[in-house]
């Protein structure tokens, strides 16, 4: 496969790591954050970290929309699903979240609710053509890269005057996120969560561009590399951003320059800012209420906003008292530091949202990495 | 001695006509649905005697018995069908023992209102299994259920076999230092059934690989009777047998990525769909664990048969008490390959 | 976070979309997001949308870093 198999070269990512050993400097350890889910899932499906020398960390940030849906929003598509004449369309991803209660869209499938799971936007839009006597609704989630299919979607329902479509909006901001991270006091004044660079996502860049990261690395004075998904694209990351703190620069790097420009998808941009606005505040699972950083449909589309057709429960559901999701996600804590890592909380039973899907940090830690907890006891 | 068949009024509509509430009532309807359907597909002496039971002589020796429902959607799909899969899934767990298989039992739960022209399609796939395979279906039963209550059709077959002597093959014989083989490319099947899915929308070449491996396995058996454990990675793929094996035998295991064969087109479709092909079913491979003496002797016997030619060595068995399977990654990395909690969804994220 | 490939454009076809090839996988995808897009090009593909064309040259020289190694050595893993 062009274009990934190169980048999946084993005797270059073992040569990059040997670079980043000669260059790091043994005095001092570098904590680096990969903000984004596909990256921690390639670090743990590739074993990335053994390639690493001991001093130089990653940590795992929040970038899982599906990790930090809050539960209510969970229990509010479920709600959704059981209206009268509804099919709920949505990714295979959100399909075993737990909500409430122990329930999921998938569970609620099987109460007889009509719930489908389906690979794109469009393949809903045609359900809805095809179904006229159904309302069909959209659970959209997903950061910046998956925002432009729903906008896509959502006007060409108008242009269709589609009268049984419409969107549960929940697309989420990828700086409002990272300015959380980095505005935490344990970040900012405490000191606690040393982080000294960041990856940068890769597909969220290719929409957004590479621009509104440069104000992090200003205002924050901490690097920002922005990379592919393969193994070598991260471990060429890694070595970019050693290098900066070497040099003590705070600069935006972009090492997925095959698929990333500054300025990003202008016509993507230009239809988002069509057809969706920002909501003043939104929950995040484990950050708490982020302000400006998640979007509503706009008026003129209100007609598609599954939120003004019906009358949605808004509720908030907390999290259980003893999962440590939040300081996870904010890089506090590891999933070994919480009580219910492996004992309670599993992929099977999942308590918090780092547990939920395959790219949060426990869940990535279960399932790629939890031999190395062993080890460690063992030794 | 075979019966003269019994004539009816009027044959079959396999062209236009559907299954219904008669063709399960036990009376004339069904049985004109299992004669020209059924034992004029299957047709051998025990079944073409026409009672409840088919009659068959053994040899001494140890026998194994194995049943397995197939309710797959959808029911055709590219390299096979639910009636072959039917054939082949139970042929081969009666061969993951070792054993030589006699023969199977066929029932049929169908929906009213299935086209007859479908059923007729499937039980020639399976009658066409079952010739190729050698192990004929020697009785069977037919109920149909009301609409809506079944897919279409639910297929059940049970097998039997007998065990060569001198041969030990179970799941809890693995022991440390003992060689991971498998025969062959792994997810294909489970490519080619999801391929089929409306939802996901993809085309590939890739055909199922369902097949029956009794052959393959006598082969290997007689080339070492001393295999530990043979197994066939269907649902959960190749990574959760693996970790069900491990558990049995209380052993951990390493296991090579760059040595698993893959093929190109279904790393494709994982990528897409983000799925990993560890975990994706296979209907036509065997794992195989084996002491390291028989290891060289068994892959060259596998290579030289039809159904093992892409055979390969992908790692061993050692001591842990966690019963893990560790993977080498192609990047040298390590992670563990951990037991599916339930099936792969494909993911956007 | 967002799984998505990259794949070769075979054929443009109307309503703005087109077949893409990933590895012997045919898929047809939209093209709304993007412009200019032709046969021969390679797109990255999200749920069914191409969000970017990868550019060819800056695929090389990013290939070309990963070798710039100098005197460093591979390392075996730990």
């Amino acid at each position: 496969m062009k274009y990934i198999d190169e980048y999946r070269d084993g005797a270059k990512a073992q040569a990059i790591a040997g670079a980043i050993k000669a260059e790091a400097d043994p005095a001092r350890t570098y904590h680096l954050m990969e903000f984004c889910g596909g990256h921690t899932h390639a670090i743990s499906r590739y074993g990335l970290e053994d390639l690493l020398p001991a001093n130089v960390r990653m940590i795992h940030g929040p970038g899982c929309p599906v990790c930090v849906l809050p539960i209510g929003r969970i229990d509010a598509a479920i709600w959704l699903a059981r209206q009268d004449g509804v099919t709920l369309c949505t990714y295979g991803d959100m399909l075993r979240v737990p909500g409430s209660q122990r329930l999921s869209l998938l569970k609620a499938k099987a109460e007889g609710c009509d719930i489908r799971m389906v690979y794109s936007t469009q393949d809903a839009l045609k359900l809805a053509q095809s179904l006229p006597d159904r309302q069909v609704v959209f659970f959209a989630i997903g950061f910046e890269t998956t925002t432009p299919p729903t906008a896509v979607a959502l006007k060409q329902a108008k242009a269709l005057d589609l009268k049984n479509f419409s969107v549960f909006c929940n697309h989420v901001l990828t700086p409002s996120a990272i300015t959380q991270i980095l505005d935490s006091p344990e970040v900012r004044t405490l000191g606690t969560v040393k982080l000294d660079g960041f990856i940068g996502p890769a597909h969220v860049s290719t929409i957004i561009g590479s621009r509104p990261y440069e104000y992090f690395a200003e205002e924050y004075q901490r690097p920002v590399v922005i990379a592919g998904f393969e193994p070598l694209d991260v471990m060429q990351a890694v070595r970019m951003l050693v290098r900066q703190i070497n040099d003590g620069r705070f600069e935006v790097e972009n090492e997925f320059s095959r698929a990333v420009t500054r300025d990003g998808n202008e016509k993507a941009k230009a239809l988002v800012a069509e057809l969706f606005e920002l909501r003043r505040t939104f929950e995040w699972r484990g950050l708490g209420l982020v302000p400006y950083s998640a979007l509503r449909i706009k008026e003129p589309y209100a007609a598609w906003d599954a939120e003004r057709r019906w009358d949605v429960p808004q509720d908030s559901a907390p999290d259980n008292k003893a999962c440590e999701c939040g300081a996870i996600l904010r890089g506090v804590k590891k999933p070994t530091d919480c009580k219910l890592f492996g004992t309670i909380c599993t992929p099977e039973n999942p308590m918090g949202s780092c547990m939920v899907s395959a790219e949060g940090a426990c869940a990535a830690h279960w399932t790629y990495g939890r031999f190395r907890d062993v080890e460690m006891t063992r030794q | 001695m075979t019966l003269p068949r019994r004539t009816h009024p009027r044959p079959l509509d396999i062209v236009l006509g559907r299954v219904d509430l008669t063709h399960g009532g036990g009376g004339r309807a069904m049985a004109q649905l299992v004669d020209e359907l059924f034992i004029a597909a299957f047709d051998n002496e025990a079944l073409n005697r026409r009672n409840d039971q088919g009659a068959f002589d053994v040899p001494g020796g140890r026998m194994v018995m194995t049943t397995d429902g197939y309710v797959i959607s959808p029911l055709f799909f590219p390299g096979g069908d639910i009636g072959s899969l039917a054939v082949h899934g139970t042929v081969n767990d009666v061969a993951m023992a070792g054993a030589v298989p006699i023969s199977l039992s066929a029932s049929f739960i169908i929906e009213e209102g299935f086209p007859l022209a479908d059923l007729k399609r499937i039980v020639a796939s399976m009658a066409k299994a079952s010739k190729e395979a050698g192990v004929p279906v020697i009785t069977g039963d037919t109920k149909v259920v009301e609409k809506g209550k079944g897919d279409g059709v639910f297929i059940t077959t049970a097998g039997v076999g007998m065990v060569p002597p001198g041969v030990a093959i179970s799941g809890d014989q693995a022991r440390p230092g003992d060689v991971i083989l498998v025969s062959g490319t792994m997810g294909d099947h489970g490519v080619a059934v999801m391929s089929q899915r409306e939802s996901l929308g993809f085309e590939t070449a890739i055909l199922s690989d369902s097949a029956a491996l009794h052959t393959l396995v006598a082969a290997m058996v007689t080339a070492a009777p001393g295999i530990r454990v043979l197994r066939d990675p269907t649902r959960g793929g190749l990574a959760s047998t693996l970790n069900e094996i491990a558990g049995q035998s209380g052993i951990g295991m390493l296991i090579e990525e760059a040595a698993i064969p893959v093929r190109p087109e279904v790393k494709g479709a994982c990528e897409l769909l983000g799925l990993d092909p560890l975990y994706v079913a296979n209907e036509g491979k065997l794992i195989c664990i084996c002491a390291e003496a028989d290891a060289e002797a068994l892959l060259t016997v596998m290579r030289g048969h039809p159904l093992g030619r892409e055979a390969a060595r992908i790692g061993a068995c050692r001591e842990d008490s966690h019963h893990f399977i560790q993977m080498r990654t192609a990047m040298g990395g390590n992670r563990v390959v951990d037991w599916l909690a339930g099936e792969q969804l494909p993911r956007i994220c | 976070m967002c799984l998505a490939l990259p794949a070769l454009v075979t054929e443009l076809l109307p309503d703005d979309s087109a077949k893409v090839n990933l590895g012997g996988i045919a898929k047809t995808v939209s093209l709304a997001l993007v412009d200019g897009v032709a046969v021969g090009d390679y797109v990255i593909v999200h749920v069914g949308y191409a969000l970017s064309r990868i550019d060819p040259e800056e695929a090389a020289e990013t290939l070309a870093l990963f070798e710039q190694l100098g005197q460093f050595e591979a390392e075996p893993a730990a």
